[in-house]
C-alpha cells in the first residue's frame, strides 16, 4: 500500500509537482498518465526516494518515509527503467541476478544463474541469451531483461517507468501482457507511468492523470472513457485541440 | 564599480565552492573505502583497467622522457664541465619529479577521462539509479574500488616508469654520449637515496587518488546526454591535471623544503 499526501516538488521556479495526493491499495495496479514533462518520472522517483520532495508525506505499507528511508523496502522492490538501465559490463544473467549476488544472504553463482535463467524464460527469452551482454540485445529484449531483473526477487512492489517507450506496437503489446500477467500472478502492488494509452488499458486497475502538477483525475480504468473531464478526454484520445495547450 | 568586481567575486566563490564540494566528496570516498561492504571483484577489475592497461602509455612516456633528460643534462652540464652528473641527475629527476608527475598526468588523461565517461554514461542511462534500487550503494560499488585501485596502482606505475625512464637515460648515455655502461649504472645507484624513491611513490599514490576522485566526482555530476558526459569528461581531465601539478608543488614543499 502506498499513500502520497500533498507532495510538492520544484526545481528552481519550475513547480513540477504542486500538490499530489494518491492512494495505491495493496495488490493493485495504478497507471499514472500525463504528457511529457508533467512530472510523472519525478513522482515515481519521489516515492522511491531518489528525489526528495519539498513537502508532503509518503507512506509505504503503513510506514512513513520514501522507499529508500524504509530499510526493508528495497528487498521487496523491483523497478523497470525506461531505457532498461542494464549494466553494460555484466552479462544478462548477472544483470538479472544482481541483487541475489550481493549482501550477506547472497546465493551461490550457480543458484543465482539458475534463477536468472528461470526469470529469463518467464519473460519469453531463451536460456542461451543469459550469457549475452546488453549491447548484443535488441531494445525489446533489453526491456524483457529489465523486467526479468525487476521480478528476480519476487517483489511485493514494482514500478514501471514508460515500459513500452521506443518499442514497436507488437513488442509493446507483449511487454504490457507480460507486466499484467506478472503483477496478477505475484499479487504485487504496481505503479506504472506512461503516456501509451494501450499500456493503460492493458496494465491498469486504476488510473491517475497528472496535469500542471496536480492530479487532474483519478479512478478505475473502466471509468476513464466516461471521466467527463475535458483534459482527460483530450489526452486519452490524443486530440491536438483542447484545454491542454501544446506548442506546434 | 560593482559591475567590475561582481564577476570576479562570482568566479572566486564558484571556485571555492567547487573545492569545498570536492573535499567533502573526497572525505566521503575515504569513509566508503574503509567501511564494508567491500567489492573485491570490482577492485580487481579496476586494478586491471587502471594499473595494467596504463603500463604501455606510462612506459613509453618514461623512456622518451629519460632519454631526452639525459641529452639535456649532458648539454647543460657541458657548459661547466659537469657531463659526469648525467646518470645521477637523470635518476633523481625521474624518481623525484618526472616519473610521478608525467606518470600521473598520463594516467589522468587515460583514466580520469574513461572513469568520468563510464560513470557519466551510467548516470544518464539510469544505471546509477538502478544500482540504488538493487540495494547497492554506488559510492561503494563504483567509486570506492576505482579510487582505491588508482591509489594502489599509480605508485606501482611510477616505480615501473622510473625504471624505464632511467633505462632511457642509460641507453642514450651509453649509446650516444659514450658513457661506460657499468660506470653509468654505478653513478645511478650511488647517488640515489631511498627517500628519493619513496617520496616519488607517495606522490604517485596521491596523484592516483586525485585522478580517480576527479573521474568519479565529475562522472557522478554529469549532465544529460552526450554533451553532458563530454563536458564531465573534459572537466575531470582538466581538474585532475591541475590538482596533480598543484599537489606536486605542495608535496615537494612538504618532503624537501629545508
Amino acid at each position: 500500500m502506498i499513500t502520497l499526501t500533498h507532495i510538492r516538488k520544484s526545481f528552481g521556479s519550475n513547480h513540477v509537482l504542486r500538490d499530489i495526493s494518491l492512494h495505491v491499495p495493496k495488490g493493485s495496479s495504478l497507471v499514472v498518465i500525463g504528457g511529457s514533462g508533467t512530472g510523472k518520472s519525478v513522482l515515481l522517483k519521489c516515492i522511491l526516494g531518489l528525489i526528495t520532495p519539498d513537502a508532503g508525506q509518503i507512506d509505504i505499507d503503513g510506514r512513513q518515509g520514501t522507499g529508500l528511508q524504509n530499510p526493508d523496502f528495497l528487498t521487496h522492490f523491483g523497478m523497470l527503467f525506461q531505457g532498461g538501465a542494464l549494466f553494460d559490463s555484466l552479462p544478462v544473467w548477472q544483470n538479472i541476478a544482481f541483487r541475489l549476488l550481493q549482501g550477506s544472504n547472497k546465493l551461490s553463482k550457480s543458484d543465482a544463474r539458475d534463477l536468472a535463467v528461470e526469470k529469463l524464460i518467464r519473460v519469453g527469452l531463451k536460456p542461451q541469451d543469459a550469457d549475452k551482454f546488453p549491447a548484443e540485445l535488441s531494445g525489446g529484449m533489453q526491456k524483457r531483461v529489465g523486467l526479468a531483473r525487476a521480478i528476480a526477487t519476487d517483489p511485493s512492489v514494482i514500478f514501471f517507468d514508460e515500459p513500452t517507450a521506443g518499442l514497436d506496437p507488437i513488442m509493446s503489446g507483449v511487454i504490457n501482457a507480460l507486466i499484467r500477467e506478472i503483477v496478477t500472478e505475484m499479487g504485487a502492488t504496481a505503479v506504472t507511468i506512461t503516456h501509451d494509452m494501450r499500456s493503460v488499458h492493458d496494465i491498469a486497475d486504476n488510473v491517475a492523470m497528472i496535469y500542471d502538477g496536480l492530479i487532474r483525475w483519478h479512478g478505475p480504468v473502466g471509468d476513464l472513457e466516461s471521466a467527463g473531464d475535458p483534459f482527460v478526454d483530450q489526452f486519452i484520445h490524443g486530440r491536438a485541440d483542447g484545454p491542454i495547450t501544446t506548442q506546434r | 564599480m560593482i559591475a567590475v568586481f561582481a564577476p570576479i567575486g562570482r568566479t572566486v566563490l564558484g571556485a571555492l565552492a567547487a573545492i569545498g564540494s570536492l573535499a567533502i566528496y573526497a572525505a566521503s570516498v575515504l569513509r566508503h573505502m574503509i567501511t564494508p561492504p567491500f567489492y573485491p571483484r570490482a577492485l580487481l577489475g579496476a586494478l586491471y583497467q587502471i594499473g595494467w592497461l596504463s603500463l604501455p602509455v606510462v612506459g613509453l612516456t618514461a623512456i622518451f622522457t629519460g632519454a631526452a633528460l639525459a641529452l639535456q643534462i649532458y648539454a647543460g652540464g657541458a657548459r661547466f664541465s659537469a657531463e659526469a652528473v648525467v646518470p645521477s641527475i637523470v635518476a633523481i629527476g625521474m624518481v623525484r619529479e618526472l616519473g610521478p608527475v608525467l606518470g600521473g598526468l598520463m594516467v589522468a588523461a587515460r583514466v580520469a577521462s574513461s572513469v568520468a565517461a563510464e560513470i557519466g554514461t551510467m548516470k544518464v542511462t539510469e544505471q546509477i539509479d538502478a544500482l540504488v534500487t538493487l540495494s547497492t550503494d554506488p559510492m561503494k560499488y563504483l567509486v570506492a574500488p576505482r579510487v582505491l585501485a588508482a591509489t594502489l596502482a599509480v605508485p606501482l606505475l611510477v616505480a615501473v616508469g622510473d625504471s624505464i625512464g632511467i633505462l632511457g637515460g642509460y641507453l642514450v648515455g651509453v649509446g650516444r654520449l659514450d658513457f661506460n655502461g657499468a660506470v653509468y649504472l654505478k653513478n645511478t645507484v650511488d647517488f640515489l637515496q631511498q627517500w628519493d624513491v619513496v617520496s616519488g611513490l607517495l606522490k604517485g599514490a596521491a596523484f592516483g587518488f586525485l585522478v580517480a576522485l576527479c573521474g568519479c566526482y565529475f562522472g557522478m555530476r554529469s549532465g544529460r546526454g552526450a554533451q553532458g558526459v563530454g563536458a564531465a569528461t573534459k572537466q575531470a581531465v582538466v581538474a585532475a591535471s591541475v590538482l596533480i601539478l598543484a599537489s606536486n608543488y605542495l608535496l615537494t614543499e612538504l618532503f624537501f623544503s629545508a
